[in-house]
């Protein structure tokens, strides 16, 4: 198997946690990981992303080749666009389509959807809603997770383990809260493609 | 063994844990924050009483170092690149003292600057020490790296330099450990004259550092990182060094690499490993992620020879990050990029924190500063900086740590009044303490204002030097107490504030300005928050 993930979104938003969970799972089933993350000055509100690499072969290069991601994970939806040349001619793109607006000349919302919607291959849910309705607004970064786990080729079993093993030392709450929030993404997106088929 | 899922910072941390060292000292830089934060919160570390506590900058970190290693234990000394121009005193001189206990310095190197304000590339420094350097190619090596390079070092009786690149730093991948060894014990230099760089000893022990250079060419020939792997197709040979090697090994994962290739981790140069691809390969092409240091050494200046290729004649970029697909370009492979970034997709520069105390003393500044025109503030390095983009363009400068008060005396100097410096409180005890002082001897026309937040914010929130000690020092430099003017940054205070720095700017010496409230990224900080309030700030 391969999984080639580039994680987008905006410095504190927590994709630093969605890469530890895959990388838990990752290593619980022995697989072959590489995760190039970005610390320091652009974590101060700027963009970040984070490549993230997983394989049952060896893997050379930290960062992702363009044209080779199969999967571009956004939690924030300008900046699942910044990432689109990595993306593969079979790649899905999985983004929360609540913005995050930190910058005076954010483009048009409806522009950015319908961006969004040209790609061949999208799944766009609104992650902040969903992570509000089950009572935990600070993990619409686990809610984007869940929703783009049918791309990403490890078992749902090993992400939740990996959910366990990340938030532990929060906590039993905050553990479940985060298992929910991995589940309504994945229901989000089982959604979609069923009215897609 | 079960795998460690390290970041290459983490992973060189770990290897030199296992290796028996003794401390670490670093300040904060990054990309090489996070080897010491590791080092920080290692049981092992807590157990053995491993030093790891911040020093005031490099200088001081890498002499400690030094102290330690003189005192028969392994250390090591961790910065970023541009810190090693501010220890490069110490750096180079402890070439020529070489050790006792065995000394690595770790150099993080910021190609594309990501976070820093330029792109130099520490093996030059190293080379110029005439020290090995090692350069991981991957996490593993970068904690096998750290485990080995204390016993080299005191084999051959100098420090060893461990460089390697943000990506590399930050990224995270499966790490097998090796056994945990003793640490050493504390024992004097077998020559007592050994560390005293008087001209007569200096000369005698330079000479025993050039006469270890041939040693140094045999260790890297027989490096286990070193490899020169075969290859029929001699028309191009490859020097693929540190990281490179993944880049080049990512381009051929479905197709054969028929170039031989010298996979080049550890240096000096493996002599007659070069000597090899010289002789057998009609032209070189040389992949590093940095300066073309390694090309330059074998381009030289004369036209004769194998010619070489690289990022001097334009096959790679001259500057930035090397990733794999500029590999592929310089292999002449096309790339099927995906779709191009749409045009409405607009820059997202980082910013400073809603709520953060610098906004607001920034905010007062540019009122203060209105009747007086621009072009007359001259900031350091910190989320500070962040100060010069929009909406606030509040500041004309950021050269290096601590230029904010000496460049702002040199233009006062020159007829610029008022002249104002803005400094954060670690940057402070960096590096700011003795320009201060430069400005107080000669009582030059001079607003410096000390941002203090409690922390070295940039970087993740460390420990700031300063804290509990600013007024104290800035006092004892020889600053009037009644220039020295301390409040609270908050917009209901803008008036006060502006009000206080016009009244400095009209005082004919040196005033200090603290505006003071915690950085609102460590308000989960826990033991800062209690320390802050024990210390009644």
């Amino acid at each position: 198997m391969k999984s080639d993930i580039v994680l987008a979104g905006v410095g504190g938003q927590g994709i630093l946690s969605i890469a530890a969970t895959i990388g838990m799972a990752a290593v619980e089933k022995d697989l072959h990981l590489k995760q190039a993350e970005v610390h320091g000055m652009s974590q101060r509100g700027g963009d970040v992303q984070s490549h993230l690499r997983v394989s049952s072969n060896p893997i050379a290069s930290d960062l992702i080749p363009k044209g080779k991601a199969d999967l571009i994970l956004s939690v924030e939806p300008m900046e699942s666009l910044r990432y689109l040349p990595f993306l593969s001619k079979n790649g899905w793109l999985v983004t929360n389509t609540t913005p995050f607006v930190n910058i005076s000349n954010y483009p048009e919302m409806e522009e950015v959807i319908t961006k969004i919607k040209e790609q061949p291959r999208h799944i766009a849910i609104d992650a902040d809603k969903i992570a509000g309705e089950i009572g935990s607004k600070r993990s619409s970064n686990i809610v984007m997770l869940g929703a783009a786990s049918p791309f990403i080729d490890i078992d749902f079993a090993a992400l939740e383990q990996g959910i366990r093993t990340i938030f532990d030392r929060k906590g039993e709450k905050v553990v479940d809260l985060n298992l929910k929030a991995l589940q309504a993404g994945r229901k989000a997106t089982e959604e979609v493609m069923a009215k897609m088929n | 063994m079960q795998k460690l899922l390290l970041l290459g910072d983490e992973a060189i941390a770990q290897g030199a844990i296992d290796a028996g060292m003794s401390g670490v000292y670093a300040y904060p830089g990054t990309p090489s924050t996070e080897i010491t934060e590791y080092i920080q919160g290692s049981r092992i570390a807590k157990e053995r009483n491993i030093h790891s506590k911040w020093s005031s900058n490099e200088k001081t970190a890498m002499e400690s170092a030094l102290g330690m290693c003189y005192a028969g234990k392994r250390s090591m000394t961790c910065m970023k690149h541009v810190g090693l121009n501010v220890a490069a005193d110490a750096f180079i001189n402890a070439a020529i003292t070489g050790v006792n206990g065995g000394f690595v310095v770790v150099a993080a190197d910021d190609p594309s600057m990501h976070s820093s304000q330029n792109e130099q590339d520490s093996r030059v420094y190293g080379k110029f020490a005439m020290i090995p350097i090692l350069e991981p190619v991957n996490q593993q090596e970068a904690y096998d790296m750290a485990y080995s390079a204390f016993e080299l070092s005191e084999t051959y009786n100098v420090p060893v330099m461990i460089r390697l690149t943000t990506r590399l730093a930050h990224s995270r991948a499966g790490v097998v450990r090796k056994p945990l060894l003793d640490e050493k014990a504390t024992s004097l230099p077998k020559d007592p004259t050994q560390f005293v760089l008087l001209p007569s000893i200096a000369r005698r022990n330079y000479k025993n550092l050039l006469s270890t250079r041939p040693d140094l060419e045999a260790v890297s020939m027989d490096s286990v990182y070193n490899k020169y792997i075969e290859g029929s197709d001699k028309s191009l040979g490859i020097v693929a060094c540190g990281l490179a090697h993944n880049y080049l090994m990512e381009n051929f994962q479905d197709k054969e690499l028929k170039h031989p290739v010298l996979k080049l981790s550890q240096y000096p140069m493996p002599r007659k490993d070069v000597e090899r691809m010289i002789e057998e390969c009609d032209k070189i092409l040389v992949l590093e992620d940095g300066y073309p240091v390694i090309e330059e050494l074998l381009k030289g200046y004369q036209e004769a020879g194998t010619p070489v290729i690289g990022r001097l004649d334009g096959t790679i970029p001259r500057d930035g990050e090397l990733t794999p697909n500029i590999v592929a370009k310089a292999f002449g492979l096309t790339i099927e990029e995906g779709a191009d970034v749409p045009d409405l997709v607009e820059a997202r520069p980082p910013a400073m924190c809603k709520g953060c105390g610098h906004i607001d003393a920034y905010e007062a500044l540019n009122i203060a500063l209105e009747e007086y025109g621009p072009g007359r503030v001259f900031a350091d390095i910190g989320c500070y900086t962040l100060g010069a983009l929009p909406p606030y363009n509040a500041v004309n400068s950021c050269v290096d740590m601590g230029a904010s008060i000496t460049m702002a005396k040199g233009a006062s100097d020159a007829g610029l009044q008022p002249a104002v410096a803005v400094i954060g409180d670690s940057t402070f005890t960096h590096s700011g303490m003795t320009g201060l002082l430069d400005a107080v001897n000669e009582k030059t026309p001079l607003t410096v204002i000390v941002s203090d937040n409690y922390t070295t914010g940039m970087t993740g929130g460390q420990d700031s030097q300063a804290l509990g000690h600013l007024e104290n020092i800035i006092e004892g430099i020889g600053v009037d107490p009644k220039h020295i003017r301390v409040f609270k940054p908050t917009s209901a205070n803008l008036n006060e504030m502006v009000n206080i720095i016009k009244e400095e700017f009209e005082y004919e010496g040196v005033s200090v300005i603290i505006p003071r409230r915690q950085c609102i990224q460590t308000m989960r900080n826990k033991s800062l928050v209690l320390k802050v309030k024990e210390l009644g700030l």
